[in-house]
Protein backbone atom coordinates (compact mmCIF):
# COMPACT_ATOMS: atom_id res chain seq x y z
CA UNK A 1 0.00 0.00 0.00
CA UNK A 2 1.26 3.42 -1.02
CA UNK A 3 -0.56 5.22 1.67
CA UNK A 4 1.28 7.99 4.39
CA UNK A 5 0.68 6.73 7.72
CA UNK A 6 -1.97 8.87 10.24
CA UNK A 7 -0.27 10.94 12.55
CA UNK A 8 -0.75 10.08 15.67
CA UNK A 9 -3.15 11.79 18.55
CA UNK A 10 -2.43 13.95 21.30
CA UNK A 11 -5.07 14.85 23.96
CA UNK A 12 -6.87 18.12 22.55
CA UNK A 13 -7.35 19.84 26.20
CA UNK A 14 -6.40 22.66 24.90
CA UNK A 15 -9.37 22.42 21.92
CA UNK A 16 -12.65 23.65 22.85
CA UNK A 17 -16.01 21.93 22.42
CA UNK A 18 -17.83 23.58 20.08
CA UNK A 19 -20.91 23.11 17.93
CA UNK A 20 -20.00 21.28 14.60
CA UNK A 21 -22.43 23.20 12.75
CA UNK A 22 -21.40 26.68 14.01
CA UNK A 23 -19.98 29.28 11.55
CA UNK A 24 -19.95 33.10 11.99
CA UNK A 25 -22.02 33.64 8.59
CA UNK A 26 -20.48 35.91 5.96
CA UNK A 27 -17.24 36.32 7.91
CA UNK A 28 -16.48 32.76 7.15
CA UNK A 29 -16.31 33.77 3.36
CA UNK A 30 -12.96 35.58 4.01
CA UNK A 31 -11.87 32.87 6.32
CA UNK A 32 -12.61 30.26 3.99
CA UNK A 33 -11.29 32.30 0.68
CA UNK A 34 -9.56 29.04 -0.71
CA UNK A 35 -12.50 26.94 -0.93
CA UNK A 36 -14.38 30.48 -2.38
CA UNK A 37 -11.50 30.54 -5.20
CA UNK A 38 -12.18 26.72 -6.02
CA UNK A 39 -15.96 27.04 -6.08
CA UNK A 40 -15.55 30.48 -7.95
CA UNK A 41 -13.37 28.30 -10.43
CA UNK A 42 -15.58 25.82 -11.40
CA UNK A 43 -18.59 27.52 -11.85
CA UNK A 44 -17.23 29.50 -14.03
CA UNK A 45 -16.23 26.03 -16.04
CA UNK A 46 -19.15 24.31 -15.06
CA UNK A 47 -21.57 26.91 -15.99
CA UNK A 48 -21.28 26.52 -19.62
CA UNK A 49 -20.14 22.96 -19.69
CA UNK A 50 -20.53 20.85 -22.44
CA UNK A 51 -21.49 23.44 -24.49
CA UNK A 52 -20.25 24.23 -27.73
CA UNK A 53 -19.78 27.82 -27.64
CA UNK A 54 -19.48 27.82 -23.41
CA UNK A 55 -17.89 31.19 -22.46
CA UNK A 56 -19.30 32.71 -25.56
CA UNK A 57 -22.88 32.51 -24.44
CA UNK A 58 -22.34 34.81 -21.49
CA UNK A 59 -21.89 37.62 -24.67
CA UNK A 60 -24.13 36.04 -27.30
CA UNK A 61 -27.21 37.05 -24.64
CA UNK A 62 -26.37 40.39 -24.06
CA UNK A 63 -25.46 41.38 -27.65
CA UNK A 64 -29.07 39.91 -28.82
CA UNK A 65 -30.59 41.62 -26.23
CA UNK A 66 -28.38 45.20 -26.64
CA UNK A 67 -29.35 44.80 -30.45
CA UNK A 68 -33.42 43.92 -29.63
CA UNK A 69 -33.20 47.21 -27.22
CA UNK A 70 -31.38 48.98 -30.07
CA UNK A 71 -33.47 48.58 -32.59
CA UNK A 72 -36.86 49.13 -30.83
CA UNK A 73 -35.86 52.21 -28.58
CA UNK A 74 -33.43 53.94 -30.57
CA UNK A 75 -34.51 53.37 -34.07
CA UNK A 76 -38.34 52.61 -34.29
CA UNK A 77 -39.16 55.01 -31.25
CA UNK A 78 -36.58 57.12 -32.16
CA UNK A 79 -35.43 57.86 -28.68
CA UNK A 80 -31.89 57.88 -29.95
CA UNK A 81 -32.64 60.98 -31.89
CA UNK A 82 -32.64 63.15 -28.92
CA UNK A 83 -30.14 61.45 -27.36
CA UNK A 84 -26.38 61.69 -28.10
CA UNK A 85 -24.64 58.77 -28.30
CA UNK A 86 -27.55 56.62 -27.24
CA UNK A 87 -26.07 53.34 -28.03
CA UNK A 88 -23.55 53.68 -24.71
CA UNK A 89 -26.27 55.36 -22.94
CA UNK A 90 -28.07 51.89 -23.23
CA UNK A 91 -25.22 49.59 -23.16
CA UNK A 92 -23.69 51.36 -19.62
CA UNK A 93 -27.04 50.62 -18.39
CA UNK A 94 -27.39 46.99 -19.92
CA UNK A 95 -24.03 46.67 -18.08
CA UNK A 96 -25.30 46.93 -14.88
CA UNK A 97 -28.86 45.58 -15.18
CA UNK A 98 -27.01 41.87 -16.70
CA UNK A 99 -24.62 42.16 -13.39
CA UNK A 100 -27.04 42.83 -11.11
CA UNK A 101 -30.44 40.08 -12.32
CA UNK A 102 -27.37 37.46 -12.91
CA UNK A 103 -25.88 37.77 -9.65
CA UNK A 104 -29.73 37.69 -7.90
CA UNK A 105 -30.92 34.81 -10.53
CA UNK A 106 -27.78 32.66 -10.21
CA UNK A 107 -27.72 33.38 -6.22
CA UNK A 108 -31.21 32.13 -6.07
CA UNK A 109 -30.62 28.96 -7.63
CA UNK A 110 -26.76 28.15 -5.50
CA UNK A 111 -28.05 25.92 -2.79
CA UNK A 112 -30.71 23.71 -4.94
CA UNK A 113 -28.21 23.40 -7.89
CA UNK A 114 -25.47 22.30 -5.29
CA UNK A 115 -27.93 19.90 -3.61
CA UNK A 116 -25.62 16.98 -3.04
CA UNK A 117 -22.69 18.79 -1.13
CA UNK A 118 -25.13 20.78 0.84
CA UNK A 119 -27.22 17.57 1.69
CA UNK A 120 -24.10 15.52 3.15
CA UNK A 121 -21.29 18.17 3.69
CA UNK A 122 -20.73 20.47 6.77
CA UNK A 123 -19.51 23.95 5.22
CA UNK A 124 -20.36 27.12 5.94
CA UNK A 125 -23.71 27.55 2.73
CA UNK A 126 -22.99 31.50 2.76
CA UNK A 127 -19.92 30.73 -0.01
CA UNK A 128 -22.61 29.33 -2.82
CA UNK A 129 -24.42 32.48 -3.30
CA UNK A 130 -21.80 34.54 -2.51
CA UNK A 131 -19.40 32.86 -5.00
CA UNK A 132 -22.11 33.26 -7.61
CA UNK A 133 -22.28 36.75 -7.34
CA UNK A 134 -18.26 36.70 -7.76
CA UNK A 135 -19.27 34.55 -10.96
CA UNK A 136 -21.11 37.48 -12.65
CA UNK A 137 -18.81 39.76 -11.69
CA UNK A 138 -16.38 37.81 -13.67
CA UNK A 139 -18.32 37.77 -16.56
CA UNK A 140 -19.37 41.43 -16.33
CA UNK A 141 -15.75 42.43 -16.74
CA UNK A 142 -15.56 41.69 -20.35
CA UNK A 143 -18.79 43.54 -21.02
CA UNK A 144 -17.04 46.59 -19.31
CA UNK A 145 -13.99 46.55 -21.53
CA UNK A 146 -16.15 46.45 -24.51
CA UNK A 147 -17.91 49.57 -23.45
CA UNK A 148 -14.67 51.35 -22.81
CA UNK A 149 -13.72 50.52 -26.18
CA UNK A 150 -17.00 51.87 -27.41
CA UNK A 151 -16.36 55.09 -25.64
CA UNK A 152 -12.91 55.28 -26.52
CA UNK A 153 -14.37 55.26 -30.47
CA UNK A 154 -17.41 57.89 -29.65
CA UNK A 155 -14.64 60.19 -27.83
CA UNK A 156 -14.11 59.76 -24.44
CA UNK A 157 -13.27 62.22 -21.81
CA UNK A 158 -12.84 60.00 -19.13
CA UNK A 159 -12.67 61.89 -15.80
CA UNK A 160 -12.09 60.32 -11.83
CA UNK A 161 -15.07 61.82 -10.54
CA UNK A 162 -16.83 59.17 -13.11
CA UNK A 163 -14.96 56.48 -12.09
CA UNK A 164 -16.09 56.47 -9.12
CA UNK A 165 -19.33 57.21 -9.62
CA UNK A 166 -18.94 53.28 -11.86
CA UNK A 167 -17.09 52.05 -7.98
CA UNK A 168 -19.89 53.29 -6.12
CA UNK A 169 -22.39 51.93 -8.43
CA UNK A 170 -20.91 48.51 -8.56
CA UNK A 171 -20.83 48.43 -4.84
CA UNK A 172 -24.68 49.22 -4.94
CA UNK A 173 -25.18 46.33 -7.05
CA UNK A 174 -22.75 43.94 -5.23
CA UNK A 175 -24.71 44.77 -1.54
CA UNK A 176 -28.25 44.34 -2.90
CA UNK A 177 -27.22 41.02 -5.17
CA UNK A 178 -25.64 39.71 -2.36
CA UNK A 179 -28.40 40.20 0.33
CA UNK A 180 -30.99 39.20 -2.03
CA UNK A 181 -28.97 36.03 -3.52
CA UNK A 182 -28.81 35.31 0.17
CA UNK A 183 -32.12 35.22 1.06
CA UNK A 184 -33.62 33.94 -1.97
CA UNK A 185 -31.31 30.85 -1.99
CA UNK A 186 -32.99 29.78 0.96
CA UNK A 187 -36.54 30.58 -0.29
CA UNK A 188 -36.21 29.14 -3.07
CA UNK A 189 -35.01 25.65 -1.22
CA UNK A 190 -38.26 26.47 1.11
CA UNK A 191 -40.88 27.17 -1.69
CA UNK A 192 -39.68 26.20 -5.33
CA UNK A 193 -42.17 29.33 -6.66
CA UNK A 194 -40.07 31.63 -5.55
CA UNK A 195 -37.30 31.36 -8.55
CA UNK A 196 -40.12 31.56 -11.05
CA UNK A 197 -41.24 34.81 -8.39
CA UNK A 198 -37.89 36.36 -9.10
CA UNK A 199 -37.94 35.78 -12.97
CA UNK A 200 -40.92 37.94 -13.21
CA UNK A 201 -39.49 40.56 -11.19
CA UNK A 202 -36.36 40.84 -12.69
CA UNK A 203 -37.56 40.63 -16.29
CA UNK A 204 -39.60 44.08 -15.44
CA UNK A 205 -35.67 45.81 -14.23
CA UNK A 206 -34.89 46.72 -17.72
CA UNK A 207 -37.32 48.57 -18.44
CA UNK A 208 -37.74 49.99 -14.68
CA UNK A 209 -34.24 51.75 -14.98
CA UNK A 210 -33.08 55.03 -17.35
CA UNK A 211 -31.25 53.20 -20.16
CA UNK A 212 -33.71 52.72 -22.74
CA UNK A 213 -35.10 56.13 -21.89
CA UNK A 214 -33.10 59.60 -20.38
CA UNK A 215 -33.52 59.90 -17.18
CA UNK A 216 -34.47 63.36 -18.38
CA UNK A 217 -38.06 62.10 -19.49
CA UNK A 218 -38.99 60.75 -15.92
CA UNK A 219 -37.66 64.00 -14.21
CA UNK A 220 -39.93 66.26 -16.45
CA UNK A 221 -42.74 63.78 -16.50
CA UNK A 222 -43.14 62.80 -12.81
CA UNK A 223 -40.43 65.44 -11.18
CA UNK A 224 -41.12 65.42 -7.92
CA UNK A 225 -44.36 63.24 -7.92
CA UNK A 226 -44.56 59.88 -6.28
CA UNK A 227 -43.82 57.88 -9.01
CA UNK A 228 -40.05 59.88 -9.71
CA UNK A 229 -39.85 58.67 -5.90
CA UNK A 230 -41.15 54.90 -6.67
CA UNK A 231 -38.86 55.13 -9.50
CA UNK A 232 -35.65 56.23 -7.96
CA UNK A 233 -36.26 53.98 -5.09
CA UNK A 234 -34.89 50.91 -7.41
CA UNK A 235 -31.29 50.76 -6.58
CA UNK A 236 -30.19 49.34 -10.03
CA UNK A 237 -31.95 52.93 -11.35
CA UNK A 238 -29.34 54.37 -8.99
CA UNK A 239 -26.13 51.93 -10.25
CA UNK A 240 -27.10 52.51 -13.53
CA UNK A 241 -27.35 56.33 -13.54
CA UNK A 242 -24.11 56.20 -11.95
CA UNK A 243 -22.78 54.35 -14.44
CA UNK A 244 -23.76 56.78 -17.25
CA UNK A 245 -22.16 59.15 -15.32
CA UNK A 246 -18.97 57.55 -16.01
CA UNK A 247 -19.46 56.34 -19.33
CA UNK A 248 -22.17 57.70 -21.32
CA UNK A 249 -21.69 61.74 -20.24
CA UNK A 250 -18.25 61.60 -20.69
CA UNK A 251 -18.74 61.17 -24.26
CA UNK A 252 -21.41 63.78 -24.62
CA UNK A 253 -22.05 67.43 -24.59
CA UNK A 254 -25.56 66.74 -22.92
CA UNK A 255 -25.90 69.13 -19.52
CA UNK A 256 -25.23 67.05 -16.61
CA UNK A 257 -28.26 68.92 -14.85
CA UNK A 258 -30.76 67.42 -17.34
CA UNK A 259 -29.15 63.90 -17.36
CA UNK A 260 -28.82 63.03 -14.03
CA UNK A 261 -31.23 64.13 -10.61
CA UNK A 262 -29.38 66.45 -8.37
CA UNK A 263 -28.85 64.62 -5.30
CA UNK A 264 -27.29 61.77 -7.58
CA UNK A 265 -24.30 61.36 -5.10
CA UNK A 266 -26.21 61.93 -2.12
CA UNK A 267 -28.69 59.39 -3.41
CA UNK A 268 -25.70 56.60 -3.63
CA UNK A 269 -24.69 57.12 -0.70
CA UNK A 270 -27.70 56.59 1.05
CA UNK A 271 -28.30 53.39 -1.23
CA UNK A 272 -25.12 52.10 -0.67
CA UNK A 273 -26.08 52.34 3.45
CA UNK A 274 -29.12 50.66 2.98
CA UNK A 275 -27.44 48.16 0.87
CA UNK A 276 -24.77 47.16 3.85
CA UNK A 277 -28.14 47.52 6.30
CA UNK A 278 -29.82 45.02 3.65
CA UNK A 279 -26.94 42.62 4.15
CA UNK A 280 -26.49 42.54 7.84
CA UNK A 281 -30.63 41.52 7.07
CA UNK A 282 -30.38 38.90 4.88
CA UNK A 283 -27.52 37.20 7.10
CA UNK A 284 -29.61 37.08 9.51
CA UNK A 285 -32.28 35.50 7.44
CA UNK A 286 -30.26 33.42 6.14
CA UNK A 287 -28.62 31.70 9.03
CA UNK A 288 -32.40 31.54 10.51
CA UNK A 289 -33.14 29.25 8.05
CA UNK A 290 -30.69 27.44 6.93
CA UNK A 291 -30.23 25.13 9.47
CA UNK A 292 -33.71 23.44 7.65
CA UNK A 293 -32.07 23.80 4.10
CA UNK A 294 -30.77 19.98 4.33
CA UNK A 295 -33.49 18.26 5.27
CA UNK A 296 -36.06 20.37 2.71
CA UNK A 297 -33.70 20.04 -0.47
CA UNK A 298 -34.53 16.35 -1.76
CA UNK B 1 -7.88 9.87 31.39
CA UNK B 2 -8.15 11.25 28.02
CA UNK B 3 -10.78 14.16 26.81
CA UNK B 4 -14.19 14.12 25.73
CA UNK B 5 -14.37 14.23 22.11
CA UNK B 6 -18.61 14.14 21.30
CA UNK B 7 -21.16 15.15 23.44
CA UNK B 8 -24.27 14.51 22.50
CA UNK B 9 -26.66 16.24 25.36
CA UNK B 10 -30.70 15.47 25.49
CA UNK B 11 -30.55 16.04 21.30
CA UNK B 12 -33.96 15.92 19.13
CA UNK B 13 -34.38 16.59 15.58
CA UNK B 14 -37.74 16.68 14.02
CA UNK B 15 -38.57 16.00 10.46
CA UNK B 16 -42.08 17.28 8.91
CA UNK B 17 -43.38 14.78 6.28
CA UNK B 18 -45.14 17.58 3.82
CA UNK B 19 -47.80 15.70 2.38
CA UNK B 20 -49.39 19.13 0.23
CA UNK B 21 -46.87 21.10 -1.28
CA UNK B 22 -49.16 23.03 -4.09
CA UNK B 23 -51.86 25.45 -2.91
CA UNK B 24 -54.31 23.79 -4.80
CA UNK B 25 -53.63 20.31 -3.06
CA UNK B 26 -53.83 22.28 0.43
CA UNK B 27 -57.26 24.17 -0.38
CA UNK B 28 -58.07 21.00 -1.35
CA UNK B 29 -57.16 18.97 1.51
CA UNK B 30 -58.36 21.85 3.93
CA UNK B 31 -61.82 21.44 2.33
CA UNK B 32 -61.69 17.57 3.19
CA UNK B 33 -60.41 18.16 6.86
CA UNK B 34 -57.44 16.00 6.15
CA UNK B 35 -54.48 17.01 7.87
CA UNK B 36 -51.93 19.22 6.01
CA UNK B 37 -48.67 18.44 7.44
CA UNK B 38 -47.26 15.53 9.59
CA UNK B 39 -43.96 15.17 11.66
CA UNK B 40 -41.63 12.79 12.99
CA UNK B 41 -38.94 12.28 15.64
CA UNK B 42 -35.56 11.44 13.92
CA UNK B 43 -34.08 11.20 17.04
CA UNK B 44 -35.63 11.17 20.15
CA UNK B 45 -33.86 12.74 23.38
CA UNK B 46 -30.86 10.98 22.53
CA UNK B 47 -27.78 11.85 25.05
CA UNK B 48 -24.02 10.29 25.42
CA UNK B 49 -20.44 11.40 25.63
CA UNK B 50 -17.46 9.78 23.93
CA UNK B 51 -14.26 9.97 25.35
CA UNK B 52 -11.54 10.82 22.66
CA UNK B 53 -9.78 8.06 20.95
CA UNK B 54 -12.75 5.47 21.15
CA UNK B 55 -14.11 3.69 18.30
CA UNK B 56 -18.35 4.16 18.66
CA UNK B 57 -20.21 1.77 16.20
CA UNK B 58 -23.47 2.80 15.83
CA UNK B 59 -26.10 0.66 15.00
CA UNK B 60 -29.78 0.24 14.41
CA UNK B 61 -32.47 -0.76 11.44
CA UNK B 62 -32.95 0.75 8.73
CA UNK B 63 -34.45 4.16 9.53
CA UNK B 64 -33.48 4.28 13.07
CA UNK B 65 -31.99 7.80 13.05
CA UNK B 66 -28.50 6.33 12.11
CA UNK B 67 -27.76 9.02 9.63
CA UNK B 68 -29.39 12.06 11.15
CA UNK B 69 -27.01 11.25 14.08
CA UNK B 70 -24.43 11.36 11.73
CA UNK B 71 -25.14 14.16 10.09
CA UNK B 72 -25.75 16.46 13.06
CA UNK B 73 -22.31 15.18 14.63
CA UNK B 74 -20.48 16.21 11.35
CA UNK B 75 -22.36 19.56 11.50
CA UNK B 76 -24.72 19.52 8.36
CA UNK B 77 -27.51 19.52 10.53
CA UNK B 78 -28.32 21.28 13.71
CA UNK B 79 -30.46 19.82 16.47
CA UNK B 80 -33.81 21.30 17.21
CA UNK B 81 -33.31 20.84 21.06
CA UNK B 82 -30.09 19.72 23.22
CA UNK B 83 -26.91 20.01 21.67
CA UNK B 84 -24.06 18.23 20.03
CA UNK B 85 -20.40 19.67 21.21
CA UNK B 86 -17.34 18.27 19.53
CA UNK B 87 -13.78 18.73 19.76
CA UNK B 88 -11.27 19.19 16.89
CA UNK B 89 -11.87 18.89 12.95
CA UNK B 90 -15.05 16.49 12.45
CA UNK B 91 -14.08 14.82 8.66
CA UNK B 92 -15.19 11.74 6.77
CA UNK B 93 -18.50 10.76 4.73
CA UNK B 94 -22.21 10.28 4.84
CA UNK B 95 -22.69 8.10 1.84
CA UNK B 96 -19.53 7.95 -0.22
CA UNK B 97 -18.36 10.12 -2.89
CA UNK B 98 -20.98 13.30 -1.42
CA UNK B 99 -20.53 16.52 -2.65
CA UNK B 100 -18.43 15.43 -6.35
CA UNK B 101 -19.28 17.40 -9.14
CA UNK B 102 -20.20 15.37 -12.15
CA UNK B 103 -18.22 17.98 -15.18
CA UNK B 104 -15.21 17.79 -13.26
CA UNK B 105 -12.64 15.65 -13.30
CA UNK B 106 -11.41 13.51 -10.44
CA UNK B 107 -8.57 15.35 -9.96
CA UNK B 108 -10.73 18.65 -9.34
CA UNK B 109 -13.13 16.98 -7.32
CA UNK B 110 -10.25 15.99 -5.02
CA UNK B 111 -9.09 19.56 -4.44
CA UNK B 112 -12.80 20.90 -4.18
CA UNK B 113 -13.75 18.06 -1.83
CA UNK B 114 -10.67 18.59 0.23
CA UNK B 115 -11.42 22.06 0.83
CA UNK B 116 -14.98 21.45 1.98
CA UNK B 117 -13.62 18.78 4.61
CA UNK B 118 -11.30 21.94 5.39
CA UNK B 119 -7.86 21.45 3.99
CA UNK B 120 -5.60 23.86 3.05
CA UNK B 121 -3.68 24.17 -0.61
CA UNK B 122 -0.68 23.37 0.55
CA UNK B 123 -2.02 20.05 2.38
CA UNK B 124 -3.75 18.99 -0.31
CA UNK B 125 -0.81 19.32 -2.39
CA UNK B 126 1.02 17.18 0.16
CA UNK B 127 -1.14 14.29 0.26
CA UNK B 128 -2.13 14.63 -3.51
CA UNK B 129 -0.37 11.52 -4.37
CA UNK B 130 -1.88 9.36 -1.56
CA UNK B 131 -5.40 10.25 -2.17
CA UNK B 132 -4.62 9.35 -5.76
CA UNK B 133 -2.84 6.12 -5.34
CA UNK B 134 -5.92 4.85 -2.59
CA UNK B 135 -8.65 5.56 -4.43
CA UNK B 136 -6.19 3.97 -7.54
CA UNK B 137 -8.53 5.32 -10.60
CA UNK B 138 -5.77 5.04 -13.24
CA UNK B 139 -5.83 7.12 -16.27
CA UNK B 140 -9.25 8.22 -15.48
CA UNK B 141 -8.26 10.45 -12.97
CA UNK B 142 -8.49 13.31 -15.18
CA UNK B 143 -11.85 12.55 -16.58
CA UNK B 144 -15.11 14.05 -15.18
CA UNK B 145 -16.12 11.68 -12.74
CA UNK B 146 -19.82 11.75 -14.31
CA UNK B 147 -17.96 8.64 -16.32
CA UNK B 148 -16.62 7.31 -13.19
CA UNK B 149 -18.36 3.50 -12.40
CA UNK B 150 -20.14 3.51 -9.05
CA UNK B 151 -17.25 1.39 -7.53
CA UNK B 152 -14.54 4.61 -8.78
CA UNK B 153 -16.57 7.14 -7.28
CA UNK B 154 -17.17 5.40 -3.99
CA UNK B 155 -12.93 4.88 -3.95
CA UNK B 156 -12.19 8.75 -4.77
CA UNK B 157 -14.77 9.88 -2.01
CA UNK B 158 -13.59 7.37 0.72
CA UNK B 159 -10.21 8.09 -0.29
CA UNK B 160 -10.09 12.05 0.58
CA UNK B 161 -11.97 12.00 3.20
CA UNK B 162 -9.69 9.34 5.05
CA UNK B 163 -6.30 11.27 3.99
CA UNK B 164 -7.93 14.42 5.96
CA UNK B 165 -6.49 15.52 9.43
CA UNK B 166 -9.11 15.44 11.33
CA UNK B 167 -9.81 14.19 14.80
CA UNK B 168 -13.20 12.90 14.71
CA UNK B 169 -13.43 10.29 11.74
CA UNK B 170 -17.79 9.91 11.27
CA UNK B 171 -18.31 7.16 8.21
CA UNK B 172 -21.38 5.90 7.04
CA UNK B 173 -21.89 2.84 4.24
CA UNK B 174 -18.18 2.87 3.71
CA UNK B 175 -18.08 -0.89 2.95
CA UNK B 176 -21.17 -0.88 0.49
CA UNK B 177 -19.78 -0.25 -2.27
CA UNK B 178 -16.18 -1.06 -3.18
CA UNK B 179 -14.72 -4.83 -4.33
CA UNK B 180 -12.79 -7.52 -2.38
CA UNK B 181 -9.10 -5.78 -2.73
CA UNK B 182 -10.48 -2.26 -1.89
CA UNK B 183 -12.97 -3.34 1.43
CA UNK B 184 -9.67 -4.56 2.96
CA UNK B 185 -7.26 -1.71 1.92
CA UNK B 186 -10.61 0.49 3.51
CA UNK B 187 -10.49 -1.48 6.51
CA UNK B 188 -6.53 -1.54 6.94
CA UNK B 189 -6.91 2.08 6.89
CA UNK B 190 -9.67 2.52 9.15
CA UNK B 191 -7.65 0.41 11.66
CA UNK B 192 -4.82 3.00 11.49
CA UNK B 193 -7.06 5.95 12.29
CA UNK B 194 -8.45 4.42 15.05
CA UNK B 195 -5.03 3.15 16.37
CA UNK B 196 -3.81 6.93 15.88
CA UNK B 197 -6.23 7.58 18.46
CA UNK B 198 -8.49 9.42 16.27
CA UNK B 199 -12.44 9.47 17.88
CA UNK B 200 -13.98 7.32 15.23
CA UNK B 201 -17.84 6.94 14.76
CA UNK B 202 -19.12 4.30 12.29
CA UNK B 203 -22.43 3.27 11.60
CA UNK B 204 -22.46 -0.28 9.90
CA UNK B 205 -25.02 -3.42 10.10
CA UNK B 206 -22.03 -5.54 9.67
CA UNK B 207 -22.32 -7.27 13.14
CA UNK B 208 -18.21 -8.74 11.98
CA UNK B 209 -16.78 -5.57 11.07
CA UNK B 210 -18.55 -3.66 14.18
CA UNK B 211 -16.72 -6.40 16.68
CA UNK B 212 -13.33 -5.75 14.80
CA UNK B 213 -13.67 -2.12 14.39
CA UNK B 214 -15.38 -0.96 17.74
CA UNK B 215 -15.10 -0.26 21.45
CA UNK B 216 -18.63 0.28 22.15
CA UNK B 217 -21.38 -0.01 20.36
CA UNK B 218 -24.47 2.57 20.50
CA UNK B 219 -27.78 0.62 18.81
CA UNK B 220 -30.11 3.42 17.82
CA UNK B 221 -34.39 2.50 17.89
CA UNK B 222 -36.68 4.62 16.09
CA UNK B 223 -34.37 7.24 16.94
CA UNK B 224 -33.60 6.66 20.74
CA UNK B 225 -30.41 5.09 22.43
CA UNK B 226 -31.77 1.02 23.04
CA UNK B 227 -28.31 -0.12 23.82
CA UNK B 228 -24.90 2.14 24.76
CA UNK B 229 -22.38 -0.33 25.90
CA UNK B 230 -19.85 -3.26 25.36
CA UNK B 231 -19.57 -4.63 21.14
CA UNK B 232 -20.90 -8.12 22.18
CA UNK B 233 -23.73 -7.57 24.31
CA UNK B 234 -24.54 -4.49 21.69
CA UNK B 235 -24.79 -7.42 19.02
CA UNK B 236 -26.38 -9.57 21.21
CA UNK B 237 -29.17 -7.17 21.61
CA UNK B 238 -30.42 -6.67 18.66
CA UNK B 239 -29.91 -10.00 17.53
CA UNK B 240 -27.53 -9.24 14.65
CA UNK B 241 -25.38 -12.43 15.67
CA UNK B 242 -28.60 -14.50 14.55
CA UNK B 243 -29.60 -16.45 17.95
CA UNK B 244 -33.10 -15.34 17.24
CA UNK B 245 -33.23 -16.30 13.28
CA UNK B 246 -34.62 -19.45 11.98
CA UNK B 247 -31.53 -20.35 10.53
CA UNK B 248 -29.05 -19.80 12.64
CA UNK B 249 -25.93 -21.31 11.52
CA UNK B 250 -26.15 -19.74 7.76
CA UNK B 251 -26.49 -16.50 9.00
CA UNK B 252 -23.01 -16.74 11.49
CA UNK B 253 -21.37 -18.32 8.74
CA UNK B 254 -22.50 -15.76 6.71
CA UNK B 255 -21.22 -13.04 9.35
CA UNK B 256 -18.10 -14.70 10.26
CA UNK B 257 -17.05 -14.75 6.13
CA UNK B 258 -17.81 -10.86 6.01
CA UNK B 259 -16.17 -10.44 9.54
CA UNK B 260 -13.30 -12.31 8.02
CA UNK B 261 -12.70 -11.11 4.54
CA UNK B 262 -13.12 -7.37 6.37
Amino acid sequence: MTTSSVAERHDLEHVPLTSPASTSGLLEVFRKRYLLRLMVRREIQARYARSFFGLAWSYINPTVRFFTFYFVFGIVLGRGGNLENFAIHLFAGMVMVHYFTETVTSGTRSLLSNKGVVQKMAMPRELFPFASMLVSLYHTLPQVLILSTACLVAGWHPDLVGFAAAGLGFLIMMLFGTSLGLMFSVFNVIMRDFGRITQTFINMIPFMVPMMYPYSLIESKFGGGWVHTIVMANPVAEAVLLMQRCFWWTTTEESYAESFPDDLWQRGAIMAAVGIVLLFVAQRVFSRLEGRVPELIT
Amino acid sequence: MSVTSIVVDDVSKQFSLQYHRTLKKMIMAKMRRQQISDTFMALENVSFEVPQGQSIGLMGLNGSGKSTLLKLISGVMKPDSGQVLTRGRVSGLIATGAGFHQQLTGRENIYMNAAILGMSEAETNEKFDDIAAFADVGRFLDTPVGNYSSGMFARLGFSVAVHVDCDIFVADEVLAVGDRPFKRKCIARMQEIRESGITMFYVSHSAGSVRRMCDRVIVLEKGRVGYDGPVDQGIRYLHYDGSDEGEPDAEEALDEELASDI
